[in-house]
């Protein structure tokens, strides 16, 4: 029966996720037991009952309150266990712990940003130590999001007008799969991110250099780097082909035709606007549909990322 | 229900009417002509017209629902783009529910069997029950034009804010769902006044069929329910078309307030959806096996039960959308106690069959892959109110598979015995028995592989609404595909047999399953009046010991109000009967 189950969850991979399945698979053998029992009734009876002749007689039964009894409380006091079970473990996830690690979660179509306690901010990868708490601080800069990861059995919804939060503590080092589970349009299935389960010693040294780590590369590998960390390659493709936004292949000194029904010349000024404020100038064909990543890029990385479009001709 | 106080009686005069097999001249034939279909105020007829529309609708999603499957066969793109896809999962979505299964039992079964069952000539008003039939098609016209002006990509729930800032056809479309609300507000109230005022002499609340009960309790649901959702809507537009700030918090709304005002309406549409297939069931159950309903008050008294506790359950659809602790407590609670008075009819209908003398007919046979597949639905229901578990499972596939197990292997497979089961009495022709046994098979068969599959997905974390997935989910949405494909041959061929016994079937007694319930006892099909006497019923619906002379008992004296009365079988040996 246990193997079911292990069957159909993903590895579980946090302090909350043990709860969780043993419910899910309590439900599942007890769900089972009963099913199998009323197949083999509907079966059994079928062919037992079957119709002689036409001139069949039945006997009148119209109630049997104590079986009826039966039948009610019995599934009673299992529903009331499964409601208790699902509430003590719902009130661990919903309670995190005070010592909790806090790191703030801002979705956006289509991207998950993390904001560390040091001011470092990464676009699609969730960095977090191991056997310690972590509670993430979330809100959507648009539309609702859900924030889940499989692997540790937790999910919030992402609101644009209030913050929510979730923590869990991740056991083993290695990464899992982040998904947006509120629909959010065009590029919903696409807006995912990874968790990456550091040990608590490999995590102090990667926060500790998760900003330095950019300072050898040269511009255009930074770019590069910062393209796809940005998620901004979710929606511009890199070899002319059309996603939800124009592809930056041949794009640096091409005339842009607008929606305004201008055209603007795509240059330094003109990518810089549309990373900051890109309802500005929306490209013919497109929807007004990009966040703005004001405070998530730097001048530096946003240098580097023209330079990087500037060599894809 | 009987009281002990002294009534007066009225001593009434009865005599047996056998009904008039193969009848020359019935309703399908008394008025011809398109116009007189139009223009008909007759139940039956109107029943027939929402039947056609609700299977063009059904055949319209169906398609669409294997497009979506043919999608995701790969999991990057296979043949349509992610806006295309988004589109067609809303419509799939919101013309399953909004234009099939909420009108299916209800407005085309329901309107045609229930003043048969009560002995009625009609419903209680006849000119707005056309009227609820011309507003369900102008709010067809609506939702069309809105997919040929833009289409709509929200999904069915229309959560804002992406409803109130996405592009395309929103307005019309909530629109087009807001004008269909007030068919469905007539429907409910047409069959709760006909039900209350024309039950024929002496249908007692205790000798009303289940099915009655069932439709009783949707129809309540139907006109509380409703108006909710209207209003709902109505803002969704208000915001759009007039920025006016309700739920985009852009415009200072609140987002979970639409969720909150959404699910109290579609929380117990749900059971719009489900309360009446019960009924569907009780009856089936009870003719093909012969004997009388086991717990007749409990089955009866469940489904208004559930359409009141259907009310209070709605936020178990919001469990991770940041409502407070306590909240999905209460909601965590209520749900469970739902699915109790479930179990109960489950059970029930089991007993039925007990000792029973079972004819596995083609409608006896859906009735049996309902209770299967109903069984899981209410189970994976459960496990979805756990909280701790929802928190896992919520916006997965998981509940994807749950939903259709209950709508689709509950609802649907109801509606198909219905169908099966009042095909006779509808078009006075019978299908291939061994063709519909066939498709219910290839049906069953079918629907398991397509969302079981889904469940394991769905717990393995696979999210809803995904046009692309990760690459280790391909094998069980290729396996589903593969069963969705079986699924719709299944379809096709009740299709084809339905449409040759139209054409070529053969012809049905007026009661071919040898029910005693009181549609039974007219001809096949019907006279344009249902009966031509007004029928007296003294035993239950379900009373198979009884002989079948005590039900098709009528007033015998000359001035009944139908005009002709035949003078045969006067071989009855109660000739009086109180009426309170």
């Amino acid at each position: 029966m246990n193997s079911l189950s292990d069957f159909m969850l993903p590895p579980a991979k946090s302090t909350l996720a043990g709860q969780t399945d043993a419910l899910f698979n309590f439900i599942n053998v007890t769900s089972l037991i009963f099913l199998i029992g009323i197949t083999f009734a509907i079966i059994y009876f079928s062919w037992k009952y079957r119709r002689r002749s036409e001139n069949d007689v039945t006997p009148v039964i119209t109630h049997n309150n104590k079986l009826e009894i039966t039948w009610s409380v019995i599934p009673l006091i299992l529903v009331i266990i499964v409601f208790g079970w699902g509430f003590t473990g719902y009130m661990n996830k919903a309670t995190p712990p005070n010592d909790s690690y806090e790191i703030r979660v801002v979705g956006k179509s289509w991207l998950w940003e993390f904001h560390y306690p040091n001011g470092y901010v990464s676009v699609g990868e969730l960095h977090v130590p191991e056997d310690r708490p972590v509670k993430l601080v979330m809100s959507s800069t648009d539309v609702i999001h859900s924030f889940y990861i499989p692997d540790f059995r937790v999910k919030k919804d992402v609101l644009p007008n209030r913050y929510t939060s979730l923590w869990f503590e991740a056991t083993d080092p290695g990464e899992s799969v982040v998904f947006c589970t509120e629909y959010c349009g065009n590029a919903h299935s696409n807006m995912m991110a990874t968790t990456i389960v550091h040990t608590q010693e490999d995590f102090q040294s990667w926060l500790e250099t998760a900003g330095s780590a950019d300072e050898n590369l040269t511009p255009v590998e930074l770019g590069e780097q910062l393209t796809t960390r940005n998620a901004c390659t979710t929606c511009h493709s890199v070899d002319g082909s059309v996603l939800q936004g124009p592809s930056f292949q041949g794009l640096f000194g091409s005339e842009a035709p607008l929606e305004s029904g201008e055209t603007v010349s795509v240059d330094e000024n003109y990518i810089r606007e549309s990373i900051l404020e890109p309802q500005a100038k929306i490209h013919e064909g497109f929807q007004p549909v990009m966040p703005s990543y004001a405070g998530t890029l730097d001048d530096n990385q946003i240098n580097a990322i023209i330079e990087y479009i500037k060599t894809l001709d | 229900m009987a009281t002990t106080e002294e009534t007066p009686t009225r001593k009434i005069q009865v005599k047996r009417f056998k009904p008039e097999e193969y009848p020359e001249k019935h309703y399908l034939n008394q008025e011809k002509g398109l116009w007189a279909w139009l223009t008909t105020v007759d139940h039956k007829k109107i029943g027939l017209m929402y039947l056609m529309s609700v299977a063009f609708f059904f055949l319209v999603g169906g398609v669409l629902a294997l497009l979506l499957r043919t999608e995701l066969l790969t999991p990057a793109r296979n043949f349509m783009t992610a806006d295309v896809y988004n589109q067609v999962f809303t419509l799939h979505g919101a013309i399953m529910i909004f234009f099939f299964l909420i009108p299916s039992v209800p407005a085309a079964l329901g309107n045609f069997v229930l003043p048969l069952q009560l002995g009625a000539k009609d419903v209680a008003f006849p000119r707005l029950n056309l009227a609820s039939f011309y507003i369900y098609v102008i709010g067809a016209l609506f939702t069309i034009t809105a997919i040929f002006t833009g289409g709509i990509d929200t999904g069915w729930t229309f959560y804002t804010p992406y409803s109130s800032t996405t592009g395309g056809s929103v307005a019309m479309m909530t629109l087009g769902v807001f004008i269909l609300g007030f068919s469905s507000i007539l429907t409910g109230l047409n069959f709760i006044v006909t039900i209350h005022k024309l039950r024929s002499p002496g249908i007692t609340w205790n000798k009303l069929p289940l099915n009655l009960w069932g439709l009783y309790a949707t129809s309540l649901i139907q006109i509380l329910a409703t108006p909710v959702l209207a209003i709902t809507l109505l803002l969704l537009t208000m915001e759009r078309v007039l920025s006016i700030g309700i739920f985009d918090p852009a415009l200072g709304g609140d987002p979970v307030l639409y969720q909150h005002f959404f699910w109290f309406y579609s929380h117990p549409a749900v059971y719009i959806m489900i309360v009446p297939g019960f009924g569907i069931v009780s009856e089936i159950i009870s003719t093909f096996s012969k004997k009388v309903i086991f717990g007749y008050w409990a089955i009866a008294l469940s489904s208004l039960a559930i359409a009141f506790i259907g009310f209070l359950v709605w936020g178990h659809h919001m469990f991770t959308a940041g409502q407070s602790s306590l909240a999905n407590m209460v909601f965590s609670f209520l749900t469970f106690l739902v699915g109790i008075p479930t179990g109960i009819k489950i059970f029930n209908w089991l007993a039925t069959m007990y000792k029973g003398s079972i004819d596995l007919k083609t409608p006896m046979v859906y009735i049996l892959v309902f209770l299967f597949l109903f069984t899981i639905g209410g189970f994976t229901g459960i496990m979805l109110g756990a909280l701790s578990v929802d928190v896992h499972l919520h916006d997965t596939y998981y509940v994807v598979a749950h939903f259709h197990y209950v709508m689709m292997g509950g609802m649907v497979m109801a509606f198909l015995g219905g169908l099966h089961y009042w095909w006779p009495k509808m078009f006075g022709k019978m299908y291939s028995e061994f063709w519909g046994k066939i498709a219910a098979g290839i049906i069953f068969v079918g629907f398991n592989m397509t969302f079981l599959p889904q469940f394991i997905m769905g717990s393995q974390g696979m999210p809803r609404r995904y046009y692309n997935y990760i690459d280790q989910f391909q094998a069980f949405h290729q396996f589903s595909t593969i069963g969705a494909y079986i699924m719709g041959v299944g379809f096709v061929i009740i299709a084809a047999y339905l449409l040759h016994s139209l054409l070529r079937g053969e012809k049905a007694s007026s009661n071919p399953w040898g029910s005693r319930a009181l549609e039974w006892q007219t001809s096949s099909p019907p006279d344009l009046h249902n009966f031509k006497h007004t029928p007296v019923i003294i035993n239950g619906p379900y009373d198979y010991h009884k002989p079948m002379s005590e039900f098709q008992l009528g007033i015998a004296t000359p001035h009944n109000g139908h005009g002709h009365h035949e003078e045969e079988g006067m071989d009855v040996a109660e000739t009086e009967k109180e009426k309170a």
